[in-house]
């Protein structure tokens, strides 16, 4: 079997989850699939989605990589509000965007940075480690913002939530490029290997000479600055920073989108292709939920009847009873 | 003995279990009578966990047919083996340790008052069921208080009372000592008194010429004969696990060609750590093999851990060529040259859940580095080629190392370090829980590699095979090194001596 025969099966789950979410979506809003081109981009639903989704697309690439290594990222909920509060202030404050840029990613590094050396070298349990920033990251979040919803009204950092490239909304391009990115950097290196066999016995990989730690504290750094490019996206939507809601309950979004790509909570093998459509997979059903026009209080328990679904169906004891899908490395 | 009454109790008939590339069981018969113990033998993959399995209801069987009693069985899984009457013993106890010995035995079943556990009525039936076995321990206690003895006695009574007609037992000395070996017998020799057909399965064959009545042995999934243990001969039955004759004790020396008037490869000069090991010297040459001998919990591991650096060291320098060496981690010394394949081979030595492709080329690609990745096809020509060369049983290279059996496991280890091609190879137990004929391999393969002039330093229980490589043996006792043998030196008996009464051979050291 040569490798896209192998990639094609390893996403086909997916693939076809999110056909039948589109199909369900199409059936209720027949008008759901049509496109449009106007002042340079294109708009419709399914561009919504791409759209929309671009906060929980960039948290699941460092996610996929964290959980591969079988660890946890709670905190990147709390990141998104952090640098998104500190975009904010760093553009009031009158610095121009590349020093906000830089500022905002930068603290995204740092917090993947300050998870990474808790786990790998103070050698605490991930879940309990990214629990602390967490908690503690939104009040850093206000602190920055002190205590308000802070506005500016800079449009090149605007033009990172709400505006177009390539005829596509800019949060699309870029949750894209980093998606690709990040996927040629682990697979046309070792490092997806070497994350892979970390995550499956980290002392065995040590023994065998992998620096388990750099790789751990890399993978935390990943994680941290993909939640802050999705803090800065969120931020320039709004052309705000809400220190108490941005990100809110995201890192839920993001390791379920994980989970819903067929990635293992154990570690070990991979797929950053199912990871994001995961991410699009969860933003249909929200988007579907919204455009079918169920009353909002149904909302959460609607999503979670169809999350519920998507994962029996995944389940590897339906597999074994050969209803759906083979699974990657379960394959009959 | 048994053979003349010959009750049968357990059939297995034309017994065949296909897995995608392998057929591990192809038309094995079995019988088993009461009142025996039969011991089962044959290589690693030969297919003797598979036909337990198949008996115990773990697998399903492809074909043939299994009778209890005359009854033809089918049972679906252990559970439903288990109510049939046949109960199992793994290797590894499959007990709670963190429950009391009582609560183990009676899981499931224990005495109830008002909806609650009757404690008291608890422990005093867990005395009884132990009692039969010359038991008095206090069943109060947690499991995990014990001796794995013990604990490989009280799984036997629970299997015992919840099937009582056949009894499997999985390697069930493999981490005894002698005098618990011996306890464990005497407990058989009871059960068998008792009626009970008995499955043995041990590679280690002194133990089997002394407690089975009977034997099989398979190979490559099939029956090779069935004998009667009195009147066989050791190198016949060998033959029979293997095929192909061994020659038992024609291994040469060779301990010769080693300069050892020359500069050392390896040094190391006061290396130690207190409480794991006291300090030592050790110079290895090109060419030569240092076995280490010792009890378990000696300081041999713990010798090996220090000199990869996979622990840290307090004292001492290690030199190569002459020049010191840094070593704070795996992979300084990795750098350096070293290979270390680790004896607990579950924990930390594979990667069960990736392929051997991948785990042959792990070791080579963390020392390249992370951004120069080999390329897929020089590693499917690196697998491929160590998979031939050091016949590793597997369909392919992609299989999940989990699935092989010890062995083989154990070979793709060899590989993963070979492809580092290492000046200085650490092996600890490189033959534990492996059969007779991957044993022979390894053997042979450590001979190789050090008349292509590595270094190697092989650590193991079993002496005779120390004796048959070493060009000198270490032996380690109470986290020290308190001897070291060479030449003519190097017995088993001399080994033995130095492990049991130390103080002279100290004193000549």
């Amino acid at each position: 079997m040569n490798g896209t025969m192998r990639f094609l099966r390893r996403v086909a789950p997916q693939i076809a989850t999110l056909a039948v979410v589109l199909l369900l979506i199409g059936f209720v809003f027949p008008g759901f699939f049509d496109l449009s081109f106007a002042n340079g981009r294109l708009y419709g639903s399914p561009i919504d989605i791409l759209n929309r989704g671009a906060p929980v697309a960039l948290l699941a690439i460092g996610m996929t990589l964290v959980i591969a290594t079988g660890g946890i990222d709670l905190s990147v909920g709390a990141v998104m509000a952090i640098c998104g509060a500190i975009a904010a202030s760093a553009i009031t404050a009158g610095y121009g965007l590349p020093a906000t840029l830089l500022m905002a990613l930068g603290a995204g590094l740092a917090c993947g940075l300050w998870n990474g050396v808790l786990v790998a070298v103070v050698g605490i349990q991930p879940i309990v480690a990214t629990l602390i920033l967490m908690v503690a990251g939104r009040g850093i979040a206000q602190l920055v913002t002190e205590g308000t919803i802070l506005t500016f009204t800079n449009d090149g950092l605007a033009f990172l939530g709400s505006g177009n490239l390539l005829g596509l909304p800019t949060p699309v391009v870029i949750w894209l490029s980093m998606g690709a990115l990040v996927t040629l950097l682990v697979r046309r290196t070792a490092l997806g290997m070497l994350i892979e066999a970390v995550g499956v016995n980290r002392r065995a990989s040590m023994l065998a000479g992998v620096n388990a730690r750099l790789l751990l504290v890399t993978v935390y750094m990943v994680s941290g600055l993909c939640a802050a490019m999705a803090g800065i996206i969120v931020a320039a939507d709004i052309r705000g920073a809400d220190a108490n809601n941005a990100g809110l309950f995201l890192e839920l979004d993001a390791i379920l989108a994980v989970v819903i790509g067929g990635n293992s909570l154990l570690g070990g093998g991979f797929s950053l292709v199912a990871s994001l459509i995961g991410a699009i997979i969860i933003q249909s059903v929200n988007t579907g939920i919204l455009v079918a026009g169920f009353p909002p209080e149904f909302n959460l328990v609607i999503k979670a009847v169809i999350v519920l679904v998507i994962l029996v169906v995944q389940s590897p004891a339906i597999h074994g009873a050969g209803v759906l899908f083979s699974f990657a490395r379960r394959s009959p | 003995m048994t053979s003349g009454q010959a009750s049968t109790l357990l059939t297995a008939s034309g017994l065949t279990k296909t897995f995608p590339g392998t057929r591990a069981l192809d038309g094995v018969d079995f019988e088993l009578h009461a009142g025996e113990v039969h011991a089962l033998l044959g290589e690693n993959g030969a297919g003797k966990s598979t036909l337990i399995k198949c008996l115990t209801g773990a697998y399903r069987r492809d074909a043939g047919d299994i009778r209890l009693d005359g009854a033809s069985i089918d049972p679906h899984n252990t559970l439903d083996a288990q109510s049939l009457g046949i109960g199992t013993v793994y290797q590894e106890v499959n007990l709670l340790p963190n429950l009391t010995v009582a609560e183990n035995l009676l899981l499931g079943r224990q005495p109830r008052r008002f909806g609650f556990i009757a404690r008291k009525a608890m422990n005093g039936e867990g005395r009884e069921m132990l009692s039969r076995y010359g038991l008095d321990i206090d069943v109060a206690r947690n499991l995990d208080t014990y001796s794995v003895a013990i604990q490989q006695i009280v799984a036997i009574a629970r299997a015992v009372s919840l099937s009582g007609k056949v009894l499997i037992l999985d390697e069930p000395t493999a981490s005894l000592d002698r005098d618990e070996v011996r306890m464990l017998f005497d407990v058989i020799r009871g059960l068998r008194r008792e009626g009970l057909g008995i499955v043995f399965i041990s590679h280690f064959l002194d133990q089997v010429f002394e407690i089975s009545d009977r034997l099989t042995v398979l190979r490559n999934g099939r029956l090779v004969g069935v004998r009667d243990v009195a009147g066989l001969d050791r190198l016949q039955l060998v033959n029979m696990m293997l095929g192909r004759e061994l020659a038992e004790e024609t291994r040469d020396h060779g301990r010769t060609g080693i300069d050892y008037a020359a500069e050392p490869r390896i040094r190391f000069s006061g290396t130690g750590r207190s409480g794991a090991i006291a300090p030592f010297d050790l110079d290895v040459h090109r060419g030569e093999v240092v076995g280490v001998a010792g009890l378990l919990g000696s300081g041999r591991t713990e010798t090996a851990e220090l000199m990869f650096a996979a622990a840290p060291k307090d004292s001492g320098s290690v030199t190569k060529n002459g020049k010191v060496l840094r070593l704070a981690s795996p992979r300084d010394a990795i750098a350096a040259g070293f290979g270390f394949s680790p004896e607990d081979r579950k924990t930390s030595g594979i990667i069960a859940d990736m392929s051997v492709r991948e785990n042959i080329v792990l070791a080579l690609q963390a020392r390249i580095g992370w951004s120069r990745r080999i390329p897929r096809r020089r590693q499917r020509e690196m697998a491929d080629d160590y998979i031939r060369r050091l016949d590793i049983r597997t369909p392919d290279a992609e299989k999940p190392i989990g699935q092989l059996s010890g062995g083989n496991q154990q070979k793709v280890l060899l590989a993963r370090w070979l492809a580092t091609n290492p000046e200085f190879l650490i092996l600890d137990e490189p033959t534990r829980g492996i059969d007779v004929g991957a044993h022979a391999e390894i053997i042979r393969m450590i001979e190789e590699l050090c008349a292509n002039g590595m270094s190697l330093l092989v650590i193991s229980s079993e002496l005779d095979e120390l004796v048959a490589y070493s060009h000198r043996v270490i032996v380690v006792r109470d986290r020290a090194h308190v001897a070291a043998l060479v030449g003519q030196d190097i017995t088993t008996d001399r080994i033995v001596s130095a492990i049991a009464r130390p103080t002279n051979l100290e004193a000549a050291q």
